[in-house]
């Protein structure tokens, strides 16, 4: 039921080098920490609004945060 | 666990225990004779506002005692939690067509009206059922 998905994530190192716990992160970008984890995880692929967000809470690129193989 | 999981899980919970009622009460009404001669509705009724007030109490219940444990994660919902409805929605969405055709084909038939709200509260029943079921596993399994 399930697809993996190809689209990988630096969340967590970026989160960890920003002294920023799961449930702060969690608050600035306005989802729940559940959320977080499941985004950290590669367990929900969120939205590009979101994506975004994730990304300027960090001070980096989208592809920075977010990383999908080459063909 | 979120809040929209534990309302997810509540309405489960609930139906769990509703419906086998619903079937029981109605088959001990029938007792001998025909189920098309019980006096169906009143029984459907009350199943249905059983159902919703009961899933409102054990989702409040759980609330009140997650909300012991972590305030901050009370009645607070996300894109995610949209997400997941949706996809809940959408795979609860088949088994209600099914209700919906069921009541046709017995309609044709000229099948007797307790058939015909039977098919129909079923589908609703069993629509709401796989897309709770659909939903649980998207929280637990992930939704990507």
């Amino acid at each position: 039921m399930v697809k993996p998905t190809r689209v990988t994530n630096s969340i967590r190192p970026l989160r960890e080098e920003a002294g920023l716990t799961q449930a702060e992160l969690a608050k600035r970008i306005g989802v729940t920490r559940q959320t977080l984890i499941a985004i950290e995880q590669g367990r929900y692929s969120p939205t590009l609004e979101l994506a975004f967000q994730i990304s300027r809470v960090f001070g980096v690129g989208l592809d920075d945060v977010f990383q999908y193989p080459e063909e | 666990m979120v809040y929209e999981e534990r309302n997810t899980w509540a309405g489960l919970i609930v139906m769990v225990v509703v419906m086998p009622v619903y079937i029981v009460v109605l088959l001990q009404a029938a007792g001998d004779g025909p189920l098309t001669d019980v006096d169906w509705w009143p029984i459907m009724l009350w199943t249905i506002v059983a159902g919703i007030v009961l899933t409102i109490l054990v989702s409040v219940v759980w609330g009140m005692i997650a909300g012991m444990r972590d305030p901050d994660g009370v009645g607070k919902s996300d894109q995610r939690d949209r997400d997941i409805a949706h996809m809940g929605e959408r795979v609860g969405t088949a088994f209600l067509v099914l209700g919906g055709l069921a009541v046709i084909v017995l309609c044709a038939f000229e099948a007797d009206r307790f058939w015909i709200a039977n098919a129909m509260f079923f589908g609703f029943a069993i629509s709401s059922f796989v897309g709770g079921i659909a939903r649980v596993i998207a929280y637990r399994r992930g939704l990507v």
